[in-house]
């Protein structure tokens, strides 16, 4: 989804970081993506081949982590993995689960020059 | 995709289509590794590979590097515009509901609708997004309620700058009800914050029961979920039981309402539950006036204490 709006909020982030910090050049950008944030990380890459063309991060590399998704089951109160928002509890079977973890897109950390 | 070497298999999911096999390539500081085609990403499981570059370490002075910590979210940017267009809804006792559904799942109807049930009861205000033109903004003024059309053009989701900047425009009075149309897309509005109070999900039983699985995002940013065009169930095989079950299963805590816009059905809860939220924003800004005229009153007294 809106991979392109992500892309160019990325580069957003790294272009106010080289104002703040006075690097010239970015080597590698990396990210973390959680399994339950919705984006697909194929776009994201494609977008932003794009979007960084000719900006300070030209060419760098991008690193993705991939944070796994993990919700709190209401069924048998447990932290629990979730693969999918969808799923059941693989615990108890319940759907009753609320997501917790792995929803977030970051910028984690830049390697600069 | 590895995004490395661009070797294509990422979260794109092709039914029937298995490829697991791994792969090995070097990366441009030597480096080699593999990984297993079938990876979703291209993790290194939290590692950073800065031990294997000429230099052998990453330590400040050994090499030009530097890295830099930036932790941000990505969206951080449209949160800091949602949190702002929120503050300015507090401040003004104004209940925001962000409308999401696909396209043709009859908002705009709904809306109209509503309009003309709150007509008495409420100011009601409308931004409405789309790609292209300004046809339901007009079919919302012919209401005689303010509306401003937002047209995103090859943007597939209204973000929290362009509802600010909508905001200007509208002069919303205090007290009054804000309906945001967001562009119809089932996927991409889930993940920007405008600065609601509560997006609604309007389903149709035109649409398939499974559209809250295939969708999951939006069924669970959303806290309300109107099933629309009940009045069409006698025609059709929709099964609502089981579409409101898939529903709860994305998000346990969703709402439903079985609602039919064009014949009125099931208007008045839906109407309720805005009034109850209008009503619930407006003590808010009450609460906040009462809070500031204390505070003027306190800081009188103190400055009548003291000597001019």
């Amino acid at each position: 989804m809106h991979e392109m709006s992500l892309a160019e909020g990325i580069l957003q982030i790294v272009e106010d970081a080289a104002a703040q910090q006075g690097f010239q050049r970015v080597t590698e950008i990396r990210l973390e993506i959680g399994a339950l944030s919705g984006v697909e990380v194929d776009a994201l890459s494609f977008c932003l081949d794009m979007v960084l063309k000719d900006s300070v991060a030209d060419g760098a590399r991008i690193e993705l982590e991939k944070t796994p998704g993990r919700g709190y089951c209401l069924g048998c109160g447990e932290t629990v993995p979730v693969n999918a928002l969808y799923e059941a509890c693989p615990k108890c079977g319940s759907y009753q689960v609320q997501a917790t973890g792995g929803t977030e897109m970051r910028v984690k950390d830049l390697l600069v020059e | 995709m590895c995004t490395v070497c661009g070797c294509g298999q990422g979260e794109t999911q092709i039914e029937g289509h298995a490829h697991p096999h791994t792969h090995e390539h070097t990366h441009a500081d030597g480096s080699v590794h593999s990984h297993p085609h079938d990876a979703q990403f291209h993790v290194h499981h939290g590692d950073l590979h800065y031990g294997l570059g000429p230099a052998h370490a990453h330590a400040p002075g050994l090499t030009q590097a530097r890295m830099v910590r930036i932790e941000q979210d990505i969206l951080g940017k449209n949160n800091a515009y949602a949190d702002g267009n929120r503050k300015r809804f507090a401040e003004h006792g104004i209940f925001a509901v962000n409308l999401v559904s696909s396209p043709g799942s009859g908002k705009t109807t709904l809306l109209v609708k509503s309009i003309e049930m709150l007509k008495d009861q409420a100011q009601v205000a409308v931004v409405e997004g789309d790609q292209q033109t300004s046809n339901d903004a007009d079919r919302i003024r012919a209401t005689g309620a303010p509306a401003i059309q937002v047209n995103t053009g090859k943007g597939c989701h209204l973000d929290a700058h362009m509802v600010g900047h909508a905001l200007e425009r509208l002069n919303l009075p205090d007290d009054s009800l804000l309906m945001i149309e967001n562009v119809g897309n089932l996927v991409c509005p889930a993940a920007f914050d405008l600065g609601e109070a509560h997006k609604v999900v309007i389903l149709s039983v035109t649409e398939g029961e499974d559209k809250p699985l295939k969708y999951p995002d939006m069924f669970n940013a959303a806290d309300l979920m109107l099933l629309n065009k009940v009045d069409l169930l006698p025609y059709l095989s929709f099964d609502v039981e089981k579409c409101v079950e898939y529903a709860q299963r994305v998000n346990p805590k969703l709402q439903v309402m079985q609602v039919s816009a064009s014949i009125g059905a099931g208007m008045e809860e839906w109407i309720a539950w805005l009034m109850a939220g209008l009503d619930q924003a407006k003590a808010g800004r009450r609460q906040n006036v009462e809070l500031l005229n204390r505070r003027i009153a306190e800081l009188e007294a103190q400055l009548a204490a003291r000597p001019a």
